[in-house]
């Protein structure tokens, strides 16, 4: 129980500030029409991407000597990049065609 | 210096992806918003790569930007070159590549702890200074951001198989329901037991692997028409794992983005449920389709069922005044698209009225069909949604369905055995004509029969919808 709650006290920024992302999150989202819903999912899709800075961090500290590491960081860069550059451009061009003509 | 410096990239991103996404749940500003995140992701992603004091290898740089360039090369390609039917497989896609990138990180991180715990000055120092509550954090954040991203990456590469056709029908093994529960039980214990034990190296792929199954079992039990929402819902997965990896680093873009994706997805899932009008619940644990259904129950005389003949269609279309067109996911798969367009052009060049009616579930994801036709530039004011179009079937001449079925099943109001009773359709009924367009006689994704078929007003225009199209056009010409 009190490692609990050092746990919360510790982390009580982190805490508010996923409260709050959490109700930025569904605020922005209300009242989309349904024509956007896949669009949208993808960009989604898209920003969660950014994991890949986590893979890049992990990179940036390894060890250099640790080949196991350097190879699993290798494919983390790779798999978070093909997520944010793939996510955007296939929502990209899914919004494209929304175009005003 | 350059630590504030990351910390105001970060800060930059983290604002980027809320405005991002709020600008994309607006059609005008949509494409821009795609396009704010995107740059904010760019500036974190360089950021995370400079501004720090570490020394880093050349190798290790190398290993990084041969990473991105490769990664940037693939996905850009990949997502360039697909067809629009292709679209929401390979959102699955690349939602499960993120998941993956989550629970790497969280091995290689497990690794290095447990490398730094068993150093003994270090090790020691841990354990007796007051940082073991700092590292039952650090544990949590790991173990959690492996299951999830594990998860989320079998679970999306299982949706894939199943929307590109590879796996398209439900694997249900008996009692599956109790079975899985058991299992996520059963990972999440296991993961718990590392969390206050510390674990081992093995422990840790045994988990890894045991989410990777669990991945698999939640999703195969899932009929096709349900992808979306499952889709969806990994989607929000993902975030999470990137959200505790946020948590790991003590990153706020991490976080951000991460939370930002799990509330919205989370969101957006529930309201694709109620767009289908079944609770999330039934779409995960309810048997949809693959059990029997009581359509056929004898009592019933269902009628008989009329051919209409291309030459006999193409003067019904070319004399209506109004005409509503309903796509489905068939007008999809056959590639349809832009015969449908030219249709509508002929159609309207005659003075018919042309409409197309968008079921918010039509496709294999909400939008699917507005994507698909914008992509064969039909006017986005053409594509009129269920709730506007329905009261226009009354004086609509001819409805041409092309590829749909569930969507206008007349089962949702009037059986309540149907697995789809309650879902809101389009009221096709109500026109004076109606025209199926369809391959065969199969029942539609939910696996159901369709009574509409056997209505006096209906008739079949069975074949391809493309070749039936085309031919149909051709005939129209030839009036």
């Amino acid at each position: 129980m009190e490692t609990f709650l050092n746990l919360v006290s510790e982390h009580r920024e982190m805490i508010y500030f996923v409260a709050l992302s959490i109700f930025v999150g569904i605020e922005v989202i209300g009242s989309v029409p349904t024509v956007l819903h896949t669009p949208l999912m993808s960009g989604a899709n898209a920003i969660h991407g950014v994991v890949i800075v986590g893979a890049i961090y992990v990179m940036i500290n390894v060890d250099p000597e640790n080949i196991l590491a350097l190879i699993l960081g290798f494919l983390a860069v790779l798999l978070g990049t093909l997520n944010v550059v793939g996510g955007f451009v296939v929502t990209d061009r899914m919004l494209e065609m929304f175009k005003k003509k | 210096m350059k630590h504030n410096l990351l910390e105001i990239c970060y800060l930059i991103g983290s604002i980027t992806f809320i405005v991002g996404l709020k600008m994309m749940g607006n059609a005008k500003t949509a494409r821009k918003g795609n396009l704010i995140a995107a740059v904010g992701m760019t500036i974190a992603i360089v950021g995370t790569i400079f501004l720090h004091d570490n020394e880093v290898s050349g190798l290790v740089y190398g290993l990084i930007f041969g990473a991105i360039a490769l990664g940037t090369v693939i996905g850009w390609f990949t997502a360039k070159k697909v067809q629009m039917t292709k679209m929401p497989e390979l959102v699955s896609m690349f939602n499960g590549m993120g998941g993956a990138c989550a629970a790497l990180i969280s091995i290689i991180e497990y690794n290095h702890l447990q490398h730094t715990m068993h150093n003994p000055i270090v090790g020691a120092a841990i354990v007796l200074s007051d940082s073991m509550d700092k590292l039952y954090g650090v544990l949590i954040a790991i173990i959690a951001g492996l299951i999830i991203g594990t998860v989320s990456f079998s679970g999306s590469i299982i949706a894939y198989l199943k929307l590109n056709g590879t796996m398209a029908k439900p694997i249900r093994i008996p009692s599956y329901n109790i079975i899985n529960t058991m299992f996520m039980i059963g990972v999440l214990a296991f993961g718990t037991y590392i969390v206050f034990t510390g674990g081992n190296s093995t422990l840790l792929y045994l988990l890894f692997a045991a989410a990777i199954l669990y991945g698999i079992l939640f999703t195969i039990p899932i009929g096709g028409a349900d992808m979306p929402v499952v889709i969806s819902l990994l989607n929000s997965f993902t975030g999470l794992a990137a959200a505790f990896g946020g948590f790991l680093y003590d990153n706020k873009v991490m976080l951000t983005g991460g939370i930002l994706v799990g509330s919205a997805g989370t969101l957006l899932t529930l309201v694709m449920c109620k767009a289908m009008n079944r609770p999330l619940s039934n779409v995960i644990f309810g048997a949809f389709g693959g059990g029997t259904t009581s359509t056929d129950s004898g009592d019933q005389t269902k009628g008989s069922i009329k051919d209409v003949n291309v030459s006999d269609l193409a003067i019904l279309l070319n004399y209506s005044k109004k005409v509503v067109i309903v796509p489905g996911y068939g007008l999809a798969v056959a590639q349809a698209q832009h015969i449908i367009h030219e249709l509508e052009l002929l159609l309207e060049e005659r003075g018919v009225e042309v409409k197309y009616a968008i079921h918010p579930v039509a496709g294999r994801m909400p939008g699917h069909m507005n994507v698909l036709l914008a992509e064969s530039n039909v006017s986005y004011d053409k594509l009129v949604e269920m709730d506007d179009i329905n009261p226009e079937f009354d004086q609509t001449d001819v409805v041409l369905i092309v590829g749909a079925n569930d969507v206008v099943n007349p089962a949702a109001k009037s059986d309540p055995s149907s697995p789809i009773y309650g879902m809101p359709i389009l009221e096709v009924d109500h026109a004076k004509n109606i025209v199926v367009n369809k391959r065969s006689m199969n029942a539609g994704y939910a696996g159901i029969d369709n009574l509409l078929f056997y209505n006096p007003k209906c008739s079949m225009f069975f074949g391809d919808a493309k070749k039936a199209l085309t031919n149909l056009v051709a005939e129209i010409k030839m009036l």
